[in-house]
């Protein structure tokens, strides 16, 4: 079975620790616009939502990739990206309509969420349950089921 | 050079210039950072008999080793000067993302010198700096400033700033940053206000490194996951925030409530936690890295109090409710958001508006002084409306402005306010919990809970009970945590870490992270090395053992009422054994042997 990174930004604090996580796990530094996971936060209302690679079915990222760079596994459901391919022409930058592939300019190269070869750090250390790592079919029971009890709260009365 | 950037900016407002300068890393190793390292720079480049409000007084904003790392709650930066309220060494530390940001820009610390000719701010993105004109800004409140500088530099900048109150120099004037977050104490919004610095935004780019990769991480998630398992700091602070103490402190007999003339507030529960969580509470917020979540996203309906922002936290719901005798959350929640838009500290606000509602009643000055204003315990009206004209320093709000002390000695009873040093003491009567005591008097930068939080032990039993009414044990106690928190504080994580953590997981965090050994006797040595370098300073800016003490109410009025009925702190009992402690002479001074054993040079 599948599985896929799940938000709830109803539970994120804004406290960016997946954003020092994900750097960390991947350049072994501590560096936000090196994380492939950002928070953004609107202060004056408290409020904060982490952004990523939604793994997109047809994905854009990949129709755009002329060298194949960007491939999608048909099987795990991820889209990876060889390094090795990438001529770093930034067309997936330019393509994804969610920001998931980040043109980094210190290190010169694309980055995108990997999932941490099937282990997101972000998921595994968010203090919250904000991000989590479920299986795809999970994931979705659960989103019905938050809803579900929208409605019971609104007719059990 | 790890966990450190190993650069300074040095920031001259009288002339417009500013230069860029090594690290001095001999300093940070011994000083640790933030509150430590910048009470050293303090130390060898001002002199502490300086006005406070002068150009000649600096103001220093700096990270610590473990800000912006993978460390739990390592968000923090200390706002270093000689404090305008105190005429002490000041250190407001802040949470929220701005010392982050500092840090990924390329910068430990700013040393702010001078003073700017007409308003400006500071404009830090990576290794470009501009001193850009504020004129536009001045006057305008905490979010109209963050959210303007935001349009005209980056949207997702970082912004600490002043506002109304900074400009006009109250003394109880706060830094603002990230909105909602505060350098609250001492004054240290006026030290900006008089330089004519509005505010400073930073923006970065930049990496930071660790000596030991794998060993860091480890011992981060190591940490993280003790705080989590806590109680305290995993549960009952995202819950209900710190506020979750009100319940208890009143339960013990030590809430103060009406100016410190009781220990028990009839209607406590109604302005506590719980309250906040059922009435207001939009999500629990975290500052940079954080775990615990105590911050308060609110929301007040009532459209008499309306409004949306962060708070209140426990001192502030104590300032505004209890201490004024005030039991309507949403006037507390308001008086809150409006310290946070205008920059106030909320603990010296409410606490010098229930001074001035017992100098009222007493007769001291009538409505007609006022403006109108009926300042009497209970009326929420008053309590806000008093706030916002504190904030703007207008009307009746410009003797407030100057904090109880001040205020109260001009009306005649100076005894009245309930301050130590001139700064206004938190939310824990020192008659119900001695140790609070001792510390309140003895903490460098004026009565503040946050520099040696015996409360924990004494009242909520972390990490192990010891009896509140016991003096003996308290020299000791009081030592012990004030030096701790000082390691804590000069590292840049949040203090609220011991609800799960201590000296070993910090020893084990500072010495992957720099790569210099720290032993976990080495995490109380700094600590014991950088309070004995505040008390020289405060030494030599003219403060005495007579300022080691407490309003003359709780060393000799009893508690009348609750369960610490007919108590009075015993400060006299404790200071000697403590000054001996901590190896001072009988005045309070450090012994030559004893500045010898922390390596100072005095």
């Amino acid at each position: 079975m599948a599985k896929m990174l799940v938000l709830h930004a109803a539970k994120c604090t804004g406290c960016q620790s997946c954003e020092l996580a994900c750097s960390f796990e991947h350049e072994g530094i501590f560096r936000p616009d090196a994380s492939r996971i950002h928070v953004y936060k609107w202060e004056a209302e408290s409020f904060s939502v982490p952004m990523m690679c939604q793994q997109c079915r047809d994905a854009a990222c990949v129709t755009v990739c002329t060298p194949h760079a960007l491939t999608r596994d048909p099987v795990t459901g991820l889209v990876g990206l060889s390094e090795d391919k990438c001529i770093g022409c930034k067309m997936c930058v330019q393509a994804c309509p969610f920001g998931g592939a980040i043109w980094d300019e210190i290190s010169s190269r694309i980055m995108k969420c990997d999932t941490c070869g099937g282990d997101p750090a972000c998921a595994r250390i968010c203090p919250t349950g904000a991000i989590e790592w479920v299986d795809d079919v999970a994931a979705v029971r659960e989103r019905k089921r938050g809803f579900a009890e929208k409605f019971k709260e609104a007719f059990s009365e | 050079m790890y966990a450190w950037q190993g650069k300074v900016l040095r920031v001259d407002l009288t002339r417009g210039t500013f230069s860029t300068e090594p690290l001095r890393t001999d300093w940070a190793k011994t000083y640790v950072g933030a509150r430590g390292l910048g009470t050293k720079y303090m130390y060898e480049e001002v002199d502490p008999t300086v006005d406070p409000l002068s150009p000649e007084n600096k103001m220093i904003m700096l990270s610590g080793p473990l800000t912006a790392t993978f460390a739990p709650c390592g968000g923090r930066y200390e706002v270093v000067t000689k404090g305008p309220l105190t005429g002490a060494i000041a250190a407001a530390n802040s949470g929220g993302a701005f010392g982050p940001e500092l840090k990924f820009a390329g910068y430990d610390a700013i040393i702010f010198e001078g003073k700017a000719e007409k308003p400006v701010y500071l404009w830090i993105k990576d290794d470009k700096v501009e001193i850009r004109d504020a004129g536009a800004l001045w006057g305008k409140n905490v979010p109209e400033t963050t959210d303007a500088l935001r349009e005209v530099t980056d949207p997702d900048a970082r912004v600490a700033c002043i506002g109304p109150a900074g400009e006009k120099l109250s003394l109880i004037a706060s830094i603002m940053n990230d909105h909602h977050r505060a350098a609250g104490r001492s004054g240290v919004g006026a030290v900006m206000g008089a330089k004519n610095l509005k505010a400073v935004v930073v923006k970065g780019s930049g990496a930071v490194q660790v000596a030991d990769q794998k060993g860091f991480y480890e011992a981060c998630l190591a940490a993280r996951e003790k705080i989590k398992a806590h109680p305290v700091g995993g549960t009952g602070l995202r819950m209900y925030g710190t506020n979750v103490l009100t319940n208890i402190l009143n339960e013990v007999g030590g809430y103060p409530t009406n100016n410190f003339q009781t220990g028990t507030f009839a209607n406590a529960d109604a302005v506590g936690g719980e309250t906040v969580a059922d009435k207001q509470l939009e999500r629990p917020r975290g500052c940079y890295g954080c775990v615990i979540s105590c911050g308060r996203g609110t929301k007040v309906t009532n459209p008499k109090y309306a409004g949306e922002g962060e708070g209140p936290e426990y001192e502030s719901a104590w300032g505004f409710g209890g201490d004024c005798g005030v039991d309507d959350i949403d006037a507390v929640t308001k008086a809150n958001y409006i310290c946070n838009e205008l920059g106030l500290d909320t603990i010296s606000m409410g606490s010098t508006i229930a001074c001035a509602m017992e100098l009222y009643e007493k007769g001291c000055f009538t409505k007609e002084d006022t403006g109108g204003i009926d300042l009497s315990f209970g009326n929420a009206e008053a309590m806000v409306e008093i706030t916002r004209l504190t904030g703007l320093v207008e009307g009746f709000g410009k003797e407030l402005a100057q904090g109880s002390y001040r205020m109260a000695e001009k009306y005649g009873h100076p005894e009245l306010s309930m301050s130590v040093k001139k700064q206004e003491i938190p939310a824990y009567d020192p008659r119900a919990v001695q140790g609070i005591g001792l510390n309140y008097a003895t903490a460098n930068c004026g009565a503040a809970h946050v520099r040696g939080y015996t409360i924990s032990p004494e009242v909520l039993g972390v990490p192990v009970k010891v009896d509140k009414d016991d003096i003996e044990s308290k020299p000791g106690l009081v030592k012990t945590f004030q030096d701790l928190t000082a390691t804590i504080d000069s590292s840049g994580a949040c203090l609220f870490t011991t609800f799960g953590i201590g000296a070993d997981e910090y020893a084990a965090m500072m010495t992957t992270a720099t790569g210099t050994t720290y032993s976990t006797d080495d995490i109380m040595t700094c600590g014991d090395r950088i309070f004995t370098l505040e008390r020289l300073w405060n030494l030599k800016a003219g403060l005495t053992k007579a300022d080691d003490t407490l309003p003359p109410r709780l060393l000799n009025e009893a508690l009348t009422e609750g369960n610490s009925k007919g108590a009075v702190s015993h400060l006299d009992q404790m200071l000697p054994a403590y000054y001996e402690l901590r190896g001072w002479d009988a005045d309070g001074v450090p012994t030559p042997a004893k500045l010898e054993e922390l390596g100072i040079q005095a």
